[in-house]
């Protein structure tokens, strides 16, 4: 009895395991499923609301015209548009030198007590409530130069873009295995030769990723904007004048009690989606081509 | 410059005089069967090594011969990839090492307080365990280290230098279509033969390899150990191999490491069929390790 007991249980046990894993397994598929729909329905909805909202408001004039007076119909975003893309591009100019470098000396030498201070810093930044750097930006950059500027509305979105660079430029050129870099200081670069010339290009599709997503991520903010580029009726190029951009113009529009106003803010919304849509499917691109041009 | 601490605070293995007067027997007797006349291009004197508090090795003594194969076997880690990149100073990448003793390449030691680390490691190529091209064009792995070192002048010259490079590597029928292509798009064996011909362009005098086919099947190894008996007419080569046969196939002198200590060493031929020491004979015929 002792010897045949522990199989004959081990046996029925054992049978019993193997449906309740069945079970468990097919009760978990189900969860993720919902959980992944769940995740679908707002993204689904929103753009269905876009669509009956926004498409119709949508034609030439949205895409060439300044916004019309209040009470007149039509008139467009020219000017919202050219300025969100001149807004995020300046940003970009000014935020991903720096945020490149940094992110490369993460990587390098990140265990330097520097190191641990910069990356620190980079978090925080990382966690600060655009608002907040909003006004930041205001009282160093406008209030120093006494008026709001696209200057200083991309100085705002810099230095959001900045910590979020930083860090995957970081984790892109870390990914870079050990070999790669003791291939060129065994054939004697120099340190910042091996880094430039072979861990960096490694590492460019991923940095690149990281560029777009933080592009796309900053070319829909609003708050930082509001005490910095400010807004703008009519056309404005210079660098030290206010500037109109597309969520600004949304934001404007749709608290405004006027009908006509409130399409034009669902249109706006939708350009602004398929703007933000084009530079994450750019960055889709590049993620499935690394290493794709020598 | 002898390091009078290094050596008698570490007691030497008992075989070291036995072991050394191998190659000694070998630089300057003219007697031997073989007469072998070659100069020394490596010497590693007492040569100590810690990575932190634990030590990697101890003491070694070692003569490599110019222009011969000399094979690093022992079991894992014995200290052999420590020894081998100690000679280019690979070591300095990691932090908290330490050594004591000296090596010397060329008679000029690589460890004095003004070596230029940069020109060491153009004199001595490396070649890794697994394969490492560089995510560029095939041309370009080859062209980076003489175009970064200035070696060469114009695109004519350049292009001669890769083609030459890849000949010595034995890879340039294989790849001579598609140079523009990427060097990822290599099979493993190529890859490795592209990192070979990557090392040869900016023409060392040492090339240090560790276990360049261990991760290669057998005939793409056979190629690399072709290659490897091609290049001895011209280089020093280095090469760590946990492949018994493989050793006594490509090599002339065989050091056999344990736990850190340099057992043994000699030619290789003998070394295998009448090794001195216990721990080599027990080693060479696979009691342990
Ligand atoms: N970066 C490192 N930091 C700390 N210890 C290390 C480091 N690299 C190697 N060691 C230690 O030094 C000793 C020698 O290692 P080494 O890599 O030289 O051995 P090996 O003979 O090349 O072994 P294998 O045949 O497995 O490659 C080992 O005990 C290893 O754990
Ligand atoms: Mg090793």
């Amino acid at each position: 009895m002792a010897s045949s007991t522990p199989t004959a249980e081990r046996q029925v046990t054992g049978g019993g395991i193997s449906t309740r894993r069945k079970l468990v397994n097919q009760v978990m598929l189900t969860l993720t499923g919902v959980a992944s729909v769940l995740v679908l329905i707002p993204l689904l909805l929103i753009f269905y609301y876009l669509l009956a909202a926004g498409a119709g408001s949508i034609n030439l004039d949205f895409f060439t015209q300044l916004p019309a007076p209040v009470g007149e119909p039509g008139g467009g975003m020219a000017n919202a548009i050219v300025g969100t893309l001149s807004l995020v591009l300046l940003a970009g100019a000014i935020g991903i030198p720096i945020a490149v470098g940094a992110g490369v000396f993460l990587a390098e030498a990140g265990r330097s007590p520097l190191g641990n201070f910069v990356r620190f810093i980079a978090d925080v930044m990382n966690g600060i409530p655009s608002i907040v750097t909003g006004i930041f930006v205001w009282a160093w950059i406008v209030v120093w130069m006494g008026r709001f500027s696209l200057l200083a509305g991309s100085i705002a979105l810099a230095v959001m873009l900045i910590p979020m660079v930083t860090r995957t430029t970081e984790e892109m050129v870390r990914l870079v295995p050990r070999e790669l870099r003791e291939g060129g200081v065994a054939l004697g670069f120099t340190r910042w030769r091996t880094t430039l010339g072979i861990v960096l290009p490694a590492a460019k599709s991923g940095i690149l990723t990281g560029i777009l997503v933080a592009l796309a991520r900053i070319a829909g903010e609003t708050a930082p904007l509001l005490f910095t580029a400010f807004g703008n009726p009519f056309w404005e190029w210079r660098l030290n004048e206010p500037i109109s951009a597309l969520p600004l113009l949304i934001y404007q529009y749709a608290i405004s009690p006027y009908d006509e106003w409130h399409r034009l803010a669902w249109a706006a919304s939708l350009v602004l989606i398929g703007m933000v849509l084009a530079i994450s499917l750019m960055a889709r691109f590049i993620i499935k081509n690394p290493y794709r041009d020598r | 410059m002898e390091n009078p601490t290094a050596a008698s605070k570490t007691k030497k293995p008992a075989s070291n005089p036995a072991t050394k007067m191998a190659i000694e027997h070998a630089d300057d007797s003219p007697s031997a069967p073989a007469p072998d006349k070659a100069r020394l291009a490596i010497e590693a004197r007492a040569f100590s090594f810690w990575y932190g508090s634990t030590q990697a090795l101890d003491s070694i003594d070692l003569k490599v011969p110019e222009r011969r194969v000399t094979a690093l076997i022992g079991p894992s880690g014995c200290g052999k990839s420590t020894f081998l990149r100690s000679i280019n100073r690979m070591n300095d990448l990691i932090p908290k090492i330490r050594h004591e003793g000296d090596i010397l390449l060329e008679n000029d030691s690589v460890y004095r307080a003004d070596r230029d680390v940069v020109q060491l490691r153009k004199s001595v190529g490396m070649v890794f365990q697994k394969s490492n091209p560089f995510p560029k064009s095939i041309y370009q792995n080859v062209a980076y280290g003489p175009r970064v070192n200035g070696l060469v002048k114009g695109k004519r010259e350049m292009d001669a230098l890769v083609e030459s490079s890849l000949r010595q590597a034995a890879l340039w029928d294989e790849v001579k279509d598609r140079l523009d292509s990427s060097a990822l798009g290599l099979s493993g064996g190529q890859q490795q033969r592209l990192c070979i011909a990557r090392a040869l362009a900016v023409s060392p005098e040492v090339i240090l390899m560790d276990e360049p086919a261990s991760a290669l099947d057998p005939i793409a190894t056979q190629k690399i150990e072709e290659l490897i008996y091609e290049l001895k007419n011209d280089y020093t080569i280095l090469i760590v191999t946990h492949n018994m046969q493989q050793a006594a196939r490509v090599s002339d002198y065989t050091a056999f490491f344990f736990m850190g200590r340099l057992i043994e060493v000699g030619r290789t031929e003998e070394l295998f069929t009448n090794p001195v020491e216990e721990q080599t004979e027990a080693y060479i015929t696979g009691r342990f390790g």
